[in-house]
């Protein structure tokens, strides 16, 4: 009898702080999730059913709205800059950030901890501090208004962080790989093509995915390098678009849905890399 | 062995002093490392010294910089009640940030621990936020601030309750700054929440469960053993917390631009305002250059309180 009751009360008190749990968990869940799904569901209203019930579930959906955005070559333009930017800048990182990386990682040479401390500066600086004096330096270059800009601040921006989370990453493939294949004359740069690279391919679609999320949502950099619409990323079409047809907010909805779709299709596909390559990053800094 | 393998040996193999032998190291070293370190120069450390010259100009950015003014724009702007409180509202946001979003997502964390069942999904959900892009965070929300409660959810849900009369949100200078924070919490607890939950993953189940068979109950094995376990994640979330609220931009611009009447400003967007609006180059190089210093005393502070080593590294 005793241990019956024993029993009774700690699975009691066991499920109490469960249920708070999901009570809280549960109530952080709405508040996430109910803005998004506000904007999905006024997209699929019209403009009266939106000023009648602007909280409901949108019976019977409306899909004028989304035809109305995909049919504005605009959109499609906004959503190539942007896919076009976002490929170089990733490609970019993986390439600078990977070569350096594997330096420090694996090659001693006199001032390595100097290079390395310097490199990692920029960790200290987001890019809104620098934005002003990046600016002019690249009026100086006459890339204003030009993707290519972009796409270089971009990769600029990403070496310091990205360079620390590779060098993790290449550290921990053991030496004596690097032994065997060196003894077997395979010089530095095979060595990192054919052998390292392949190996680290976890860390560089960690890198990778995280860069192509930063930069499919950078929004300062093409705000101030960018003047003219027809090289507008996405983020900045966006704003104008909210700005523009503010009054009509199922319009202005079904844009903005369009415009996070990308971002969370890619994260439902790739959330595990995200997140490899921002733990990485952080518990690595 | 012959020659050839014995020097191709070398490229790795620390010799005695850590140096290579052989030049062709060298030439590898510097092919490696040169469109990093030139990309970081060219875009990074020359803009940052560049802007320390025009900031002592008032310049407008058409043709050179020719009015020496000396360290006028930093007086102007160390006097500009706009940039002070600019400079407050920054202030608030990195001591909310501390005090509200990280035990936030500290406790939220500790709560989906390691094995309640659904933390993959609840993991997933809290962390969506951060890869919707500020612009689209921005223009949701602004629509759930809307005054109008046909429009505004959260109005809609305010006059639920009787008595209530709807809210400005936004357009309210003493509610403006409550708004963006939210905001901004909802956007990015969910990334300090991942972290610490990465962090939890590296704390050995062993030593809570030592805690409580040595008679400390949930809370005190929580607050004594994990917390403190916890010490280098704290310090990372805490340094992107800061670094982040002391350059926060594109949200409020977002949202607010800094108003209504600069109750929202923040010292980027004071940047950017006379920067890239009122074009005073000069200007808005000194203001970029404040806001450097600002970040650079902050590290060197963290640095210097961060010297105490890892708890968990003799584990």
């Amino acid at each position: 009898m005793a241990t019956i009751g024993y029993r009774k009360s700690d699975a009691f008190k066991k499920r109490l702080p469960r249920f708070f749990q999901y009570l809280v968990l549960g109530i952080m869940t709405l508040i996430i999730v109910v803005p998004l799904v506000i904007m999905v569901f006024g997209a699929l209203k019209t403009r009266g059913m939106m000023f009648l019930h602007p909280y409901t579930l949108p019976i019977p959906p409306d899909w004028q709205n989304f035809a109305t955005v995909l049919k504005t070559s605009s959109f499609w333009n906004m959503l190539r800059n942007s896919a076009l930017v976002m490929l170089c800048s990733t490609v970019g990182v993986l390439i600078v950030c990977s070569l350096a990386a594997f330096v420090f990682a694996r090659i001693e040479f006199r001032g390595k901890d100097l290079a390395f401390n310097f490199l990692t500066l920029g960790l200290m600086f987001p890019i809104t501090v620098a934005i002003m004096p990046v600016y002019l330096v690249i009026r100086q270059m006459h890339l204003v208004d030009t993707l290519l800009a972009v796409i270089l601040v971009q990769i600029a921006f990403g070496v310091s962080g990205n360079t620390l989370i590779l060098r993790g990453f290449f550290l921990s493939i053991p030496a004596e790989l690097q032994d065997a294949a060196s003894i077997d004359g395979c010089s530095a740069f095979d060595f990192f093509w054919r052998i390292l690279l392949p190996l680290a391919r976890p860390a560089l679609a960690a890198v990778g995915a995280l860069t192509m999320i930063i930069s499919w949502n950078d929004f300062l950099t093409p705000l101030v390098l960018l003047n003219s619409d027809k090289l507008w990323t996405l983020p900045l079409g966006t704003m104008q678009f909210q700005g523009q047809y503010s009054s009509d907010m199922a319009l202005t909805a079904a844009f903005v849905t369009l415009s996070a779709l990308p971002a969370i299709l890619f994260y439902l596909f790739a959330e595990r890399q995200i997140v490899a390559g921002l733990t990485a990053g952080a518990l690595k800094g | 062995m012959n020659i050839a393998q014995v020097r191709r040996n070398d490229f790795k193999r620390p010799v005695r002093n850590g140096s290579p032998r052989r030049t062709q190291d060298y030439v590898t070293v510097a092919l490696f490392l040169a469109p990093a370190v030139i990309l970081f120069v060219l875009f990074l450390v020359y803009p940052i010294f560049r802007s320390v010259y025009y900031s002592l100009f008032n310049w407008n950015g058409l043709g050179p910089a020719t009015k020496f003014i000396g360290l006028n724009n930093f007086k102007t702007i160390l006097t500009d009640q706009v940039f002070l409180k600019a400079m407050e509202n920054c202030l608030i946001i990195v001591v909310f940030s501390l005090a509200v979003q990280l035990p936030l997502a500290l406790m939220l964390a500790i709560m989906v621990g390691r094995d309640l069942p659904g933390r993959v999904f609840f993991r997933s959900v809290f962390f969506m936020p951060y890869v919707i892009s500020e612009v689209i965070t921005g223009i949701i929300w602004i629509s759930m601030f809307y005054p109008d409660p046909e429009t505004g959810f959260l109005n809609a849900l305010l006059t639920l309750i009787p008595g209530v009369h709807p809210q400005l949100f936004l357009g309210d200078i003493n509610q403006v700054m409550l708004c963006v924070f939210l905001v901004l919490t909802w956007k990015y607890f969910g990334l300090h929440m991942l972290l610490f939950m990465a962090g939890l993953q590296n704390i050995p189940r062993e030593l809570e469960e030592a805690a409580m068979i040595d008679g400390a109950n949930r809370w005190q094995s929580i607050w004594y053993v994990t917390v403190p376990l916890l010490a280098t994640t704290l310090r990372t979330t805490t340094y992107l917390s800061v670094l982040g609220s002391l350059t926060q931009f594109n949200l409020v611009w977002i949202m607010t631009r800094g108003g209504p009447v600069n109750a929202s400003e923040m010292m980027a967007t004071y940047m950017y305002r006379y920067a890239f609006i009122r074009f005073q180059f000069g200007y808005g190089s000194a203001v970029a250059l404040v806001m450097l210093v600002f970040c650079l005393l902050f590290s060197i502070a963290y640095q210097w309180l961060n010297r105490s080593p890892d708890p968990l590294s003799g584990i």
